[in-house]
This record gives structure tokens, sequence and C-alpha cells, in this order.
């Protein structure tokens, strides 16, 4: 292979050998002699006084060292835990400290915590930990969390957060509505779910005691972040943390925040001098990593007599859980802009209020906010085109943005930089059959049957990169978008890449190394990529999203244009000639019309490394530096179709045909973008069919596990097809735009819409999520009692994550470990 | 994910492991597979002071046919169970089942004896071998040797009628060659318990029909079988299923729901039993 | 308890306490830190390994139950510096992401098709799937797992044109 077509080859991942080997660490793999077993107390009760804490006979069990309850760890934190989210001005934010001190909020809040000298003993000893504890109402349901019934954070004085509008024309949407011929109006609830990363969060805190400073491991997606906050939160000196992300196994945005095991781990490492670490047991990750989705949407559209959206207006209820983590408020606001979808909608309204209840902390989960968007106007979507009694297929064709409209700027104001929805629905479309998938419909339904066809779409865009900082600084947010790439050319002629992006499975050392092969001409196989340690690439943003790509990927593509720039220069006074009449070719500058004249850039990086005979005016050594800042978000798109078969008596789902086609704009590795594009499918579909964290009333969590949370296993799901359509972007000079959230974006509303199309016939309109066996069968059954009139009435009165009927019982037989036997 | 302390005793033969229950009594705990018990331990949920390994008991393990039963030794792997080409030939309903339970790692490890002992009225197992007929060896060093109906073994959620220093041995099942057999098993995962289940097996005007999660213990269909056995179609005789049963709810499934699926899933068991004598297991 | 274990075919002993799981033995006492482990209910299979030639979850094995056992590891399936057939099928085919899910699928992988090549029967996708069951992965979908381990059971592996693995890079 050529380098100059690096950039669109299947190349295979250089991460794998190490992965697949044993040999890549994760950070609970990481040998730290020595270190001290941190073990957490957590509370067993959603909303609790604790009157009393009694740590004696834990402290005195063999191989503890030490037993610390809030009151004990006061002189650690400079601040409380950090939301870097303000999303208003008078945005109500409890303070949350690493262990709780007067009250508990959530099951699973940390009260106390153990060191050992075995992960065995620390665990032994929490059980030691006598905490006493004065029940208070659990607040699981969102609509209770607003009346403020009970009080969570009493100093605060009522349970909204926040309230956040999108100030726009209201006059528009008002006369939208009142001259539509048709308007529709849906209520969906975003049901909470876990993140469940297989890798559980893990720390290792390890304090250079004479050398000064420590180094904090951590299973995270954000080490430029967590440092930079954990000095914050801790008073350490900034220049005295260095944190490194060793090997990370998936995060799916679980992994975007700053933990108070993080921050536990840091300061007792530092303040006791000796290593500290812990490992997350999974019944921990689903109580105290944060959890996703968790909203009611309210969604009007109205419409003229054809069917062509005029307005939308969208309610929002967040639930924040019972404290704000690192981006927790910002997530509905991630999402407000995409509530018109991929629709050339001339008016729209958006307001969020979001409440505290006593449930783990909500966060960015894979898609953030985008999703849930994206679900409530392609579920509206298609009641739109139940109303107007036209085919889903039609009344999107009749709606879309047209291609001829971009660069398109939104009522929102934002602009979007390119697409094709026309084009890329019609592939998926075609690719699924869709036709012919409408005519077996009919013949089924004219046959009778209890097993029926449901054909259901979405077209969906995605808003992401997270940048241009000036954006996020308009939505409060409280650091930039910009992403750091240094590329350095070695003296033997290798390259080093440094990027201040962060992977956890996303393949960026293939990738980057791809991007620099084909701009520098050099063999990939020569790039080394680093990352994900603060003392090695000393800035950066991370990696969330989807902004890898569209804003590090590009900022690694401006670098090695600068480095050619220097080399350019080098080369032309070695080879006396005009740096203008250099043409770098496969990684050799040639003399325009002098074809023998001619410097390999291996030869001009040796050059530059001596420095024996550089121009006047230049610097040694051969590297560019660029912090890029995007003009623009990236905007990848996309058309989903999927067929189902639900059986009318037992309530199950069978996925038949999924077909995806996301255009994400240029694709540096489609290996890797479409296993991207297969994983967000799934985990969209999972959110469809499997997944949801279930609280009891009194705010148990009643899926803990992997048990009892169903994260889908192979047979689970289908075989996915996906169509290609490349669209690049105009805004960088890759034309990237990102892809790690597309197929999540898409997947949920496209089941659901297939399973509501597959019983329409039967009366039912709407389907609550997951669209478990259960749900599908009282769907049914609520249909035909009301005569056909749907569930809509009846879903308005269910809540996100709320499950009344769940039993309390933690050993009843569906709420067992084990694996079946 | 750490269990709690415990002493361990390797029997190395069944009169060790006997005299070590007797010595403990209540204390202590049978280890087979461990795959129902362990992960029960790794969650606390279980801590008992003792465990009696019996893993390394190989007279216990392993298929023979005696005349028209089959005798399955109680340390049989559910992989084995599932593989055995004796009952794949003599009692496929069984072989199948085996096949069900959790995953191929759980089946590696887990044993009949094991699953039967744990007495979980979400398992598979017992369903089957309650629609069979089967019986149950149970052993003691204080009175020996005695044979227990599975219709009489399993007596409470989780508990059964073993006493605490008796050890089970073997499974005894009647060979059923030209049968007719079905395993309904419904959940949502493949990996998961069913949310119900429901074994049938139908001979010559003998039926047995076994229930998975619809009560605090495995569950004999006795109206269903009945009826069928009477002549009654599949559908009439599911009609029956709810009879003595006393579902639970959970996230999965309400009651009402739950009720619900035990027809439709015994109706289809019914069906496929019929439809498919001297079938082999899929 | 004293225990011996065989393990990539190096018999190693140890000292553990009765509760000790293997999954711990082989990490925290062997260093043998491939074996992930992903859940506390026997769901995930990260932690899948070989024991006496099967598949087993060794989070729910007791090191004293394995005493005396045969033990094969994800280190244990590369040798001589080539990867083994599966592992190469899921470079090949991109059967993995962030790789903390792999050793279990591969070590559950192998196992599957030994046992499928014990039987005479042919795997197909449905098959596979169905193997896999009690192996949870987060990133993939499972559709290039699928793939890989069918690409590995037919025989359809190093036939890509581009593999480029880094010399050295494969312990």
């Amino acid at each position: 292979m050529s380098t100059t077509d690096v950039i669109g080859s299947r190349r295979l991942r250089r991460e794998d050998p190490a992965l697949l080997t044993g040999e890549g660490r994760y950070t609970d793999d990481l040998p730290i002699p020595g270190a001290l077993h941190m073990a957490l107390v957590r509370s067993p009760f959603a909303h609790a006084r604790i009157t009393a804490i009694d740590t004696t006979e834990a402290a005195a069990a063999p191989g503890v060292r030490a037993v610390y309850t809030a009151a004990d760890l006061e002189h650690l934190w400079a601040n409380p835990m950090p939301c870097a989210w303000p999303v208003t001005d008078d945005m109500r934010n409890p303070a949350h400290y690493p262990l709780a001190k007067d009250k508990v909020a959530y099951v699973g809040d940390a009260v106390a915590l153990v060191l050992a000298e075995s992960n065995a003993a620390a665990r032994d000893a929490v059980e030691l930990v006598d905490v006493d504890y004065d029940p208070l109402e659990a607040v699981i349901d969102l609509e209770d969390a607003l009346s403020d019934r009970v009080v969570i954070h009493e100093d605060l004085g009522t349970n909204v957060s926040y309230r956040w509008d999108l100030e726009l024309d209201e006059d528009a949407v008002q006369a939208a509505f009142d001259g539509a011929a048709h308007t529709v109006s849906g209520r969906f609830v975003q049901q909470r779910l876990l993140p469940m990363a297989m890798e559980p969060r893990a720390v290792a805190a390890v304090p250079a005691p004479f050398g000064g400073g420590v180094t904090l491991y951590s299973a995270t997606q954000v080490p430029h972040i967590l440092k930079v906050m954990a000095a914050v939160t801790t008073g350490i000196s900034e220049a005295d943390i260095r944190v490194v992300a060793p090997s990370v196994g998936g995060g799916f945005g679980s992994k975007l925040n700053v933990y108070a095991e993080e921050l536990l781990a840091l300061a007792l490492a530092n303040e006791r001098k000796e290593p500290v670490r812990w490992v997350e047991e999974r019944g921990e990750n689903a109580q105290a990593t944060i959890h996703g989705r968790g909203q009611i949407q309210e969604i009007d559209l109205a419409a003229d007599a054809d069917g062509k959206v005029t307005g939308v207006r969208v309610r929002l209820i967040g639930d924040m859980g019972a404290y704000l983590q690192l981006v927790t408020p910002g997530i509905p606001l991630l999402g407000a802009f995409l509530y018109c979808g991929v629709y050339d909608v001339p008016a729209f309204s958006f307001t969020c209020t979001s409440v505290f209840t006593t449930m783990t902390p909500t966060d960015a989960y894979r898609g953030a906010g985008r999703p849930e968007a994206t679900y409530a106007i392609e579920r509206a979507m298609d009641l739109l085109a139940a109303e107007v009694g036209v085919d889903p297929a039609e009344i999107r064709r009749r709606n879309y943005i047209t291609k001829d409209k971009f660069p398109y700027t939104a009522v929102t104001g934002l602009e979007y930089d390119s697409g094709d929805h026309e084009g890329a629905a019609a592939i998926a479309l075609d690719l699924a059959g869709y036709e012919a998938l409408r005519s077996e419909q009919a013949e089924r339904r004219a046959a009778g049957g209890t097993k029926h066809l449901g054909i259901g779409m979405s077209s969906y865009f995605e808003m992401c990169g997270l940048a241009p900082s000036r954006v996020l600084a308009s939505l409060n947010y409280s650091a930039g978008g910009w992403e750091s790439a240094t590329v350095r050319m070695l003296p033997t002629g290798k390259v080093e890449v440094v990027s201040g992006a962060t992977p956890h499975g996303q393949g960026h050392e293939t990738s980057w190394s791809m991007i620099v092969a084909e701009r520098l001409g050099v063999s990939p196989d020569d790039v080394e990529v680093l990352h994900s340690d603060t003392a090695i690439s000393p800035h950066g943003m991370d990696t969330y999203g989807s902004r890898s790509l569209p804003v590090g990927g590009v900022a690694i593509a401006m670098a090695c244009d600068r480095v050619i720039d220097k080399a350019r220069q080098i080369a032309a006074h070695q080879l006396e000639a005009a740096a203008g009449d250099l043409e770098l070719s496969g990684g050799v500058f040639r003399v325009k019309g002098s074809p023998d004249k001619e410097m390999p850039l291996a030869a001009v990086a040796f050059e530059a490394f001596t420095a024996h005979d550089l121009p006047d005016d230049l610097e040694p050594t051969l590297e560019a530096q660029v912090t890029y800042d995007p003009p623009n978000f990236s905007w990848p798109f996309g058309t989903h179709v999927c067929v189902v078969e639900v059986d009318e008596e037992t309530g199950a789902v069978e996925v038949r045909d999924y077909v995806a086609v996301d255009d994400c704009g240029t694709q540096i590795n489609p290996m890797i973008v479409e296993g991207q594009v297969h994983g967000g499918i799934v985990q969209g579909l999972a959110q469809a069919l499997f997944e949801e964290a279930v609280f009891d009333a009194d705010g148990n969590p009643q899926a803990a596990s992997l048990a009892e949370y169903l994260v889908p296993a192979a047979p689970d799901v289908p075989s996915l097809r996906l169509g290609h359509s490349v669209t690049p972007s105009p805004t960088n000079s890759l034309g990237v735009k990102g892809v790690g959230e597309a197929g999540t974006i898409g997947a949920a509303s496209t089941v659901i819409n297939a399973i509501v199309d597959a019983l329409s016939h039967l009366g039912v309109t709407e389907m609550r999520m997951p669209a478990s066996p259960l749900h599908v069968w009282e769907a049914i059954q609520a249909a035909r009692g009301t005569g056909g009139e749907g569930l809509v009435a009846e879903i308005a009165t269910d809540t996100a994550g709320a499950d009344r009927d769940a039993p309390s019982d933690t050993l009843s037989p569906q709420t067992q470990p084990g694996g079946g036997a | 994910m750490i269990p709690a302390s415990f002493d361990y005793v390797r029997a190395s033969s069944p009169d060790e492991a006997l005299a070590a229950l007797a010595e403990h009594g209540d204390e202590a705990k049978l280890l087979a597979g461990g795959h129902s018990l362990l992960p029960l331990m790794k969650l606390r949920l279980a801590s008992p002071a003792v465990l009696v390994d019996v893993g390394r008991l190989g007279d216990l393990a392993g298929v023979r046919q005696e005349g028209d039963t089959v005798v399955v030794g109680a340390l049989t792997t559910h992989h084995d169970v599932h593989r055995s080409d004796v009952l794949r030939a003599q009692v496929p309903l069984l072989a199948h089942v085996a096949g069900q339970v959790g995953d191929p790692q759980v089946r590696h490890r887990g044993t009949i004896g094991g699953s039967l002992a744990h007495a979980d009225p979400a398992s598979d197992l017992p369903a089957a071998v309650l629609a069979l007929g089967g019986t149950l060896t149970a052993t003691s060093a204080a009175r020996g040797s005695r044979s227990i109906a599975a219709a009489d073994f399993f007596t409470g959620f989780l508990e059964s009628a073993l006493e605490p220093d008796e050890l089970l041995t073997e499974i005894r099942v009647p060979a059923v060659p030209d049968a007719g057999w079905s395993f309904q098993k419904f959940n949502r995962r493949a990996l998961d318990w069913a949310i119900v289940g429901v074994a049938a097996v139908h001979r010559n005007g003998a039926s047995g029909v076994g229930l998975v999660n619809m009560g605090p213990t495995p569950l004999l269909a006795a109206g269903v079988a009945a009826a069928w056995a009477g002549g009654a179609s599949p559908a009439e005789a599911a009609r029956r299923v709810a009879e003595g049963t006393e579902p639970g709810a959970d996230m999965n499934a309400t009651v009402e729901f739950r009720t619900h699926l035990a027809e439709v899933l015994t109706r289809r068991a019914l069906e496929e039993a019929e439809a498919r004598p001297q079938a082999g297991p899929g | 308890m004293r225990v011996t274990v065989t393990v990539n075919g190096v018999a190693r002993d140890a000292d553990v306490e009765p509760r000790t799981l293997l999954v711990h033995l082989l990490r925290e006492t062997l260093g043998l830190t491939g074996t992930n482990v992903g859940c506390d209910t026997t769901s995930c299979g990260a932690c899948t390994i070989h024991l006496d030639g099967r598949s087993v979850k060794s989070c729910t094995v007791l090191a004293v139950q394995a005493d005396g056992s045969d033990v094969t590891t994800i280190e244990g399936m590369a040798t001589g510096g080539e990867l083994h057939p599966m592992q190469r099928a899921f470079m090949e085919n991109h059967g993995l992401q962030c790789g903390y899910c792999t050793p279990g699928m591969v070590m559950a992988s192998t196992a599957l098709i030994a046992e499928a090549e014990a039987d005479g029967t042919t795997l197909d996708e449905r098959a596979v799937r169905e193997g896999l069951e009690g192996n949870l992965c987060r990133c993939t979908g499972y559709q290039n797992i699928v793939a890989s381990v069918l690409a590995c059971a037919r025989g359809e592996v190093g036939n890509a044109t581009d593999v480029q693995v880094r010399q050295g890079a494969v312990a």
C-alpha cells in the first residue's frame, strides 16, 4: 500500500495484539507494591439521616489500617466535588463531598471507607462498620420531585435544580400551532440506563513522598480534566498531580467524570504517603457510577395539510439524581438543539426543568441528550404520519432539509455543515427492501395470525465535536472545546504523535497513525502515538461526545501540515531551491522540474536534529504543536430501518433485520467506523428492548447487577447490515465528522417505531421502553381494553425509572445472582 | 465479590462427606460445581461456616441405564447431561433441558444434583425431573439411603426434603425413548433464568408437566397433565395451568402476565410434544 | 491451603485461603492479569479460562477446587511469538474494541470450536451466537465477534492482505 491511500483503508488495529494476549494493562492490573486497598461503606437507604457511625470493630479487624468517615476527612477538601456545567446562573447545586456526612441521598452513597492490606480484608471490614440511619421518604418520581412534597436538599428549599429555556420566538411557535392543519403530541419516558462499561472503574494513587507529587492511575476517559478538577477539589498543586489512564475498558460517558473514589484515593495517598488502590465491584458500579437518560419528554408538532412540520414545542423534565456530577445538568441541553431532527422546521420552543431525586446521579451516557431528542422527534414523526395518513418514509421525505440547503442555519441558530438525508434514507430503505416489506405486512395482516410484522425507521442528526469554545461559553460550559496535538519527527525519521484525546477502545493509535502517514508520506508503522498520561500529553480535553476525530484528529492533521512547512524550508535550504518549488510526495521532497534533486523527510528530520546547517532564522528540531478549536460542531447523520416480528401472545419482539446508513463524512478507517456503528446500534437497541435501571418505591435499585440489568448477549441481538454514504464536512481539512454515538442516536426510536408499527392495527400507538414482553403485552391488552384508543394516557402516569410494582425483596427468584444454574 | 471466610473440607469419598456433614450439621454446605452456592456467597447472601467439597467424588458422576430407568449421578454436569448418548436416546427431554441451563461455562461446572438440591423455582432441571416423574436418592451416615419422589422433594423456596446431613447421590428417571416431549423456556436474554418455563412429556396416556418459576418451588401442573392424559386438546389442557400456582411479580412479569404466559407456553409445549414423538433433543 | 495448579503448562504452587477465587489466584498471586473480572454474578464471562480443557468462569471456581487441575489462560494462547488463530481472527475481523471482554471471548470461542469439532458439528452464525451467550461485550454489538469466531471455525484466518502486526508487539 502506498502511503497516500492510507486514509480510507481497512487497516488492522495496532492496539489489538496487546489486548488479545493479556499484555494490555487496565488499572486494576497494575502491580503496585505496598498499596492499601480501599473499600467503601455505602448507604442501603435512598434517603436517610446518618445519626451515628461506629467504626471501632472495623478498625480492629485483621489487616485494617484505617477507617474514615466524612468528619475525619474534611481537611482534605479545598472544594466540593466539581460540576463543570452550571447551565444557568441560578442553578441550585447541593454541596457534594466524597463521603456523605449528615445525610445520604441515594442507595450507594458512600458514608465511610476502610483502608486495609488486602481487598478481602477491606471488604470484610466494611461489614463491621455500624451506621445508624434515620430513613426518610424516597423521591423517585420526577413529578413527585417537582411537587417538593419531600425536599431532598433542605438548604436548597426545593428539588428543582434549574429551569433552562431555549429562548426563541414564542409567538412564531404559537402562530404555527394556531394555523396548523394537523397537530400531534407525544409523551415519552427515557428510562434510566446503566452504562455498564465492561471494565468497572478502578483507581490507584501512588505518591512519591520524597520526589513530590502523586500519580493517579484511573480507568477514566478524561485524565486531563480529572487532573484539573482533582487539584481544585483537593488543593494539591496541579503541578504535583500526574494522571494516567492505562488501557481503559470502555466508558460510554460513565468514565467522563470526576468520582469520589478518585479523589479519596488521591488525597489519602498524598496524606498518608503510601499508595491507595480501589476496584469497583459490578454491584457498586450499578449504584455509584453515573446513570444515563432519565427524562420525561413532551413534544407537540404542528403541521400543514400536507404534513409539512411548521412548529415544534418541547417540554422536558430531567432527572439529575441526588447530586450534580461533572456535566449532569448539561445533558438535556445537549439534546435541546436536536428536537427539530433533520427537518426544515421554522418555529421551535424548548423548556427544561431538572429536578433532584433520591437516585444515583445521572450524567453523560452514549449520545447524552441526543438519543433522547432523536427519539422524541422520530416517534412524533411517526405519530404525524399516522395523523396525516401517509407512510412514515413519505412524511420524512416531505420534511427533510434538502441537500441543496446546506450549510443550513437552523431555527436554533446553529449551522448544519452538510447532509443528504434523502440520499441516506433511500439507501437504507432500499437495502431493507422497504416496499416489499410493506407488501408482506399488508398480506399478513389480511391473513390474520398472532405474529405481527413491523417496520420502523428513523433519520437523525448527531451534533458532535462539542465545540467551538465560544459556543460552549454561551451554554455556560466551564471548559473549552479545543484539542491539542503534537507531531514530532525523531532523528531517525520516525514520527511521534502526542494527542490530548484519550481512547478507551476506539482505536485512536491506529487512526492517528493513518492520518499522519497519509499527510507526511511515511509508513503508519513508523508513527508512534502517545496519549492518556498528563506527563506525556500535558494538554488535552479528552474523549467524549464523538469529538476525538473531528477535533483531535483534525488537530493532528494540522500539526502535520506545520511540520511539513518547516521541513520544506530546511529541505529548500539543503537543496538550494526555493521552498515554493518543493513538492512532498511519498515522504520525499522533490524540486519541481529537477527530479534528481530530492530529500527524504527523514533526512530533513536528521538535519533538524543536528542543526548543523539550518536556515538562519529556523530553530532546531522538527515538531509542531497545534491547539485546534473548531469553527462549528460537526453533523453526522443517517437513517436506520428496523424490521420486527412481535408475538402477540407473549409480547416477545424478534428483530428480523436491522439496516443502518450512518454518514460520518470522510472515514479514516472504515473497519473502525463500522465497529463504532455496530456497538452504538446495539446500545440503542438495548435501550429499546432490554435495559432499565428499575427502582422500587423506596428507591432501592432492582437491577443492580449484570444478572438483572439486561445488557444483551450475542444471541439476543440481530446481525446488522450497514449501508454506505459519505458526505464530507466542509469545516475541516479531513472532511470528518465523528461517529462514536451515531448508532445509539438512531437506534432506539427505530426499534420502537417498528414495534408500534407492528401493532398499530391492534390499536397500539405508544410503547414504553424497554419494550419487554411484559410492556408489549400490556400495551396490547390496554389497546384492546380501550377499544383501540391506545396507551398514551396510561404511559403518561409512568415516570422515568419508577416501577412501583417491583418487589423490594432482594432474593425473589428473579433477583438472584448466578448463571441460571 | 469476595466470599466471607469459611472452613474447607475436601471429601475423598462419600463416607467422608457424610461424616463431615454429620459433624458440622447446619453449619455446613455441600459444594459440588458451586454454580448455585458460590454466586450467593460472593454477594454474601450465603455465608456457610464450612464447605464440604464433594466435587472429586467421581463415582457420583455419570449416566447409566438400568432396565427401564436411567440413573444420573448427582455430580454429572449440565454439559455432560446434555451430551449423554444414553439420555439423548432414552430421556431426550432431560438432555435437552440441561442444554438450556445458564450458558456453556455454567454448564461445564454446574451439576444436576446441585441444581436440584438448590431447589430454585426458576431453575430448569427441577421442572424436567418433575415432569418425568423422577426419583432422587439421598444418603446420610446415620440413616443410609432413601428415595424421594421428585414430587415430594421441593418443599419451599430454596428448600428441599434433604436433611442437613444428607447427600444427594443420584437422580433416577424413567427411560421414555418414544415419548413426545417439549421444553418451552421464555426469557429475555438467552443466558437468564426463565420468566416462565414449561416441561412436558407424553407417552401412551401418561403425561407429566413441570413448571418453572410459577411459585415458590418448582411445580407439577397436575391438572394440565390429567386433562392432557384424558384426551383434552393442548389448548383445553393448558387452561388448567394456573391451578396450584403462586406466581410472583418482578421486573419481567406481573402475576397476571406470568399466569398468561404459563398458559400460552403450556399450550405450545403440549402441541410440540404431540407433534414430535420420538424426536431427538433439539 | 496449599494448592498446585498447572497454568499454561507450568505447575504453580500457592498458599490460598479457602475463599480465594480461582480468578484471584491467577491475577493476584500468579500475576496473570489478562483474565478480567467484569461482574460479581457469574454473568459477564470476562474471566473465562479453560479448566481441564473446558471453558469456565474463573470467578465462580474456588482456587481449592482447581487444585491439581490444568488451567489455560489468555496468556497461554499465543505461542512462539505467534497469535493463536482465534486471536488472529479477532484482529482481522475487528472483533474487539476496548479489549476487556476479549480474553474471555477468545477462551469461550476456542472451547466452543473444540466442542463442535469433537461433536463433528459445523458452527453457523446462530450456533456461535448461542455458544457465546455467557459472554457480554459492550463495544462491538457482537457483530464482529461472531464474524471472528466464524472465520476461525472456517479456517479463514491470515487471509487479510493488509495485516500489519508490528514486530515485537506480540509477547
